[in-house]
């Protein structure tokens, strides 16, 4: 049977990974091998490690306002590298009127503060179906 | 399946990292690129790193790839963290220390879970680091998760087996006990600026010299290194001790191409792949039987009313599906 692996990172400068690893702990729970890559990485890096790593999912958060640049270069730099099946959602301060360029871009699901860990899983399992 | 394998030789690294997956997935029919692989395999030095918890391993190996990488080396890790007993998840934590190297093409980072394994590696690892040496990568350095005294199945994989230890962990009674302290072709005290460091250091010296380290046919014996690594807050002595590591490392390596031991390694290693073999091929396929059949609940729903005991059931089986 097909194990979910979701990579977790953080894009730019911000190093507020509480959400993050509090994420982590519970996909954990949830059943799933999650990468976890802490702080200040460069969209490039995110791409290569999801590449490496095989993931069905990347989860990325920012704090920091630099969402707009940030999450759609990853999920281009997986796109330019014929790895568009990974599929990427993102998390933290996402303003409302944010969210089309991001969807746009190609991100599947944004989740912004106040949303239930549950809420998180259950779209995981919902819509990330690895290929047997 | 047969694309996948023609991919990693190429040097396709999702091919490999999907191909590994497969393997640990147990994904039907895997074997089939595997065995197109297995030529391409053997070429590669295989180094193992373990220790306790936060000893340090991630940051040294990420060192150690530097190191590698300025002698034109490629490498490829594969780093593994526990499962949960209770829910199967895990996190894999370990290239948080190594992510300098993410976009560098010589170097290929894979992390795996423990999935129920018990010997400080997972089950996959075996065939994993075959998928690495056959895309090509010169050193393949396998991280175990954090053990404790007796999680040595490293040295069923690795041609050099690095123990890392921090100070502070016991005394000399400790330092002489079997299992993982006596498995090192290297001992590694990391944080040695800490206090008991020299400490540890006298005491592994001790047990270095009256080491024989399993093989004892050679004439030319091989001294156990006792390695100091710096304290990683002084970046230039902590780089400049792990390349001294990298270069006992290499040492060691040809110690046992010269010493001839290299075979008897492959031959140990070999005969745990093979036992692993015949245990997936034999044993699996019982144990599924049993399991789909509901045999397994019925059977141990009899041992817990103390029916029947272990032995005896397992007798009964064996005549069933083993014809001699």
């Amino acid at each position: 049977m097909r194990k979910i692996r979701v990579l977790l990172a953080k894009p730019g400068l911000d190093g507020h990974d509480r959400g993050a690893k509090v994420l982590a702990r519970c996909f954990r729970d949830a059943g799933f091998e999650v990468i976890y890559t802490g702080c200040h990485q460069t969209s490039e890096q995110i791409a290569a490690i999801a590449i490496q790593e095989d993931v069905d999912l990347v989860g990325l958060s920012c704090l920091s306002g630099a969402h707009k640049y940030l999450f759609p270069e990853v999920a281009r730099l997986l796109q330019e590298r014929d790895a568009e099946d990974i599929i990427v959602i993102g998390g933290g301060i996402i303003p409302e009127q944010d969210m089309p360029a991001l969807y746009e871009a190609g991100l599947k699901a944004i989740f912004t503060p106040g949303t239930k860990l549950d809420a998180i899983v259950e779209w995981i399992n919902t819509n990330v179906k690895p290929e047997a | 399946m047969e694309e996948l394998s023609k991919r990693v030789l190429a040097g396709d690294i999702r091919a490999a990292s999907r191909l590994i997956r497969n393997l640990e997935d147990q994904i039907p029919d895997t074997y089939v690129a595997i065995k197109e692989l297995f030529t391409a395999t053997g070429n590669s030095h295989i180094v193992g790193i373990t220790g306790a918890p936060g000893a340090g391993k991630s940051t040294l190996i990420d060192e150690l790839i530097a190191a590698y990488r300025k002698k034109e080396k490629t490498v490829g890790v594969l780093a593994v963290d526990p499962t949960s007993p209770f829910t199967g998840g895990a996190i894999l934590g370990d290239r948080i220390r190594m992510l300098r190297h993410a976009e560098d093409s010589g170097v290929f980072v894979r992390s795996l879970a423990t999935r129920g394994s018990m010997g400080g590696l997972s089950k996959a690892v075996g065939e994993a680091i075959h998928v690495v040496e056959a895309s090509g990568k010169e050193k393949v350095i396998v991280e175990t998760c954090g053990v404790g005294q007796q999680e040595v199945d490293i040295i069923n994989h690795a041609h050099t087996v690095v123990v890392v230890l921090v100070p502070g962990m016991g005394d000399d009674v400790q330092a002489i006990k079997a299992g993982l302290m006596e498995i090192a072709d290297i001992f590694v005290i990391n944080k040695a600026d800490r206090d008991g460091a020299n400490k540890l250091y006298q005491e592994l010296l001790n047990i270095a010299s009256l080491s024989r380290n399993g093989d004892t046919a050679s004439s030319e014996q091989w001294t156990i290194p006792v390695m100091k690594v710096e304290s990683i807050a002084e970046p230039l002595k902590f780089a400049e001790s792990v390349n001294l590591l990298c270069d006992k490392i290499e040492e060691h390596y040809q110690y046992l191409v010269k010493s001839k031991l290299l075979s008897n390694r492959l031959r140990r290693k070999t005969t745990a792949e093979l036992n692993e073999a015949l245990w997936g091929s034999i044993l699996q396929p019982i144990l599924q039987e049993l399991n789909d059949g509901g045999e397994m609940e019925s059977m141990v729903e009899k041992l817990v009313n103390k029916e029947i005991d272990p032995y005896t059931l397992a007798e009964q089986v064996a005549q069933r599906y083993v014809k001699k």
